[in-house]
């Protein structure tokens, strides 16, 4: 039964991605990938990847649909018409989707637990996350201790990233307060957004906390509560919203949270340990790790939100 | 019982989309998107029912705020550049 | 005794929500033009949504699960019909004329 569900998922997958090819309106393709978001994320739900499938929400559903309007916004709406013939790239595409295809035939069948990928280091993880780490979530914990290197790397590049759009873009201080032509007519969305932004930025902290626990953890927690304030933004304009929390805050708090993951790592060192080794943080090594993945989260929640609100507000406060 | 409403589901699912590649205006996409993200949340929990696996609400929790503020995102873009353009289109 | 009788009213508006559902979806798509259609949809957000979430509730029981539960229909009462404001709001705006009937009423 959960073969068909996932077969018809990946249908609608296939026909958003070809409506996508199709459509020239670029507001409407940003619209259909948030669509096309949604429906890989439902698909994740049904492979039981719940963490990824947060991910997908948070960040493919949410934040990136929200970047790619704020980007269309400061270009014009319709798709230029290409201006070479489409025969070249389509025989290169179809070579290597044939390429692809004739390589799936050599992978292991799905869910085949005698897979390669179940032999190495999958199962070690899966047999002493509960002893080593004690925490239920074994992504939580592969992602945050067993990886904490790649993971710190990737919190670098989002860093980076954050860098980059600030250095290509540049920030204007909005000095007054742009209102749109009707105010009047915001009145529901505004007691909607007062309403509901204290929750969202709730949610985002049970997200980051509850990671152990749950799906979730630093990546999601932190772009749901950049949504938050983008969500405020949306409906009390960009000035106020920069009032709440200012520009040379969120470029500190970049940093603060890359700080806060690599001072966990030389802590460890400062105790006896290695680099990013959490168990001795506290007595109890289980303690520790707790502790470590807590503290390393809290960095990437910090700095995932703070570059969101960068880019954001880097492509709004351009358009004028 | 999940079954059937999940196949509802999908089957709602599916005629949103054709609203959605359909268009005509732009409105039309953005209420189709809107209420795939509905079915999409209904869908989530459906089936953390299904598979017993309660954790699936955190999920829907997040499409609801989600869906809702970038529906949101749409209309203001769209709204701020029809009054620049001052007129309207199709 | 009671568990029974739970099942029979999850199953009833579980499967009041899917019609609602249905033909919430089948408006959207049949519907001559967008201010119509934004009704259909408004079926779906609200009364599809909410008798498919009672329902759940009905199977989850006293538990974190239904505070959840409660929590997403919390959020959809208030997102359905808001988003539907904002979008006939901002269709009214851009100067999106309604279909009308222009046959004088005899």
């Amino acid at each position: 039964m959960e073969h068909l569900i996932d077969i018809v998922l990946l249908g609608l997958l296939m026909i958003t991605g070809f409506a996508i090819v199709r459509m020239k309106s670029l507001l409407a393709v940003a619209m259909l990938t948030s669509i096309y978001s949604l429906l890989s994320a439902s698909l994740f739900v049904v492979l039981d990847a719940v963490d990824v499938a947060l991910t997908e929400a948070a960040i493919g559903a949410g934040i990136s649909t929200i970047l790619m309007l704020a980007t269309v916004a400061l270009t014009r709406d319709e798709e230029k018409a290409p201006r070479h013939t489409p025969l070249l790239p389509l025989a290169v595409v179809t070579v290597t989707g044939a390429a692809l295809i004739y390589g799936t035939l050599d992978m292991p069948h799905y869910g085949d637990p005698a897979a390669p990928v179940h032999q190495h280091a999958a199962s070690a993880y899966l047999h002493d996350t509960p002893g080593e780490i004690g925490v239920p979530n074994v992504v939580t914990s592969v992602l945050a201790s067993y990886r904490g290197y790649d993971t710190l790397g990737e919190v670098t590049v989002i860093f980076t990233a954050g860098a980059g759009v600030l250095a290509l873009l540049g920030y204007r201080t909005r000095r007054r307060n742009i209102q749109g032509p009707g105010i009047r007519k915001l009145v529901v969305l505004r007691v909607i957004a007062k309403l509901f932004f204290p929750l969202i930025l709730l949610f985002a902290l049970y997200v980051l906390f509850h990671g152990d626990y749950g799906p979730g953890g630093g990546f999601q927690a932190g772009v749901i509560f950049a949504t938050g304030f983008i969500l405020y933004a949306l409906a009390f304009g960009l000035g106020n919203a920069q009032r709440v929390i200012h520009h040379p805050l969120l470029r500190i708090m970049a940093a603060v949270g890359v700080l806060i993951y690599a001072a966990v790592g030389i802590e460890g060192i400062l105790l006896g340990g290695k680099f990013l080794e959490y168990g001795v943080l506290a007595d109890d090594p289980v303690t520790g790790q707790h502790l470590g993945i807590m503290l390393i989260e809290l960095g990437v929640g910090i700095t995932v939100a703070a570059v969101m609100l960068i880019i954001y507000y880097g492509f709004v406060s351009r358009q004028d | 019982m999940f079954i059937a409403v999940s196949a509802v589901l999908l089957v709602a699912i599916a005629l949103g989309l054709v609203r959605a590649f359909r268009g005509p205006t732009l409105y039309d996409r953005v209420m189709a998107a809107n209420m795939i993200g509905t079915l999409t949340v209904l869908m989530v929990a459906v089936l953390g029912f299904m598979a017993e696996r309660p954790e699936f609400l955190d999920i829907a929790l997040v499409y609801v705020l989600i869906s809702f503020v970038s529906t949101i995102a749409v209309l203001r873009v769209y709204a701020s550049r029809v009054s620049m353009q001052g007129s309207d289109r199709k | 005794m009671m568990q029974p009788l739970l099942d029979v009213l999850s199953w009833i508006c579980l499967l009041g929500g899917a019609i609602f559902l249905l033909i919430g979806a089948i408006g959207v798509l049949r519907f001559p033009d967008f201010y119509t259609r934004l009704h259909a949809v408004s079926v779906c957000d609200t009364l599809g949504a909410g008798l498919v979430l009672v329902g759940l509730i009905f199977q989850g029981g006293l538990s974190l699960v239904t505070v959840k539960l409660l929590l997403i229909f919390y959020f959809m009462i208030f997102t359905g019909p808001t988003a539907v404001h904002a979008l006939a709001q901002a269709a009214l705006q851009s100067k999106l004329k309604p279909l009308v009937d222009d046959h004088e009423p005899r």
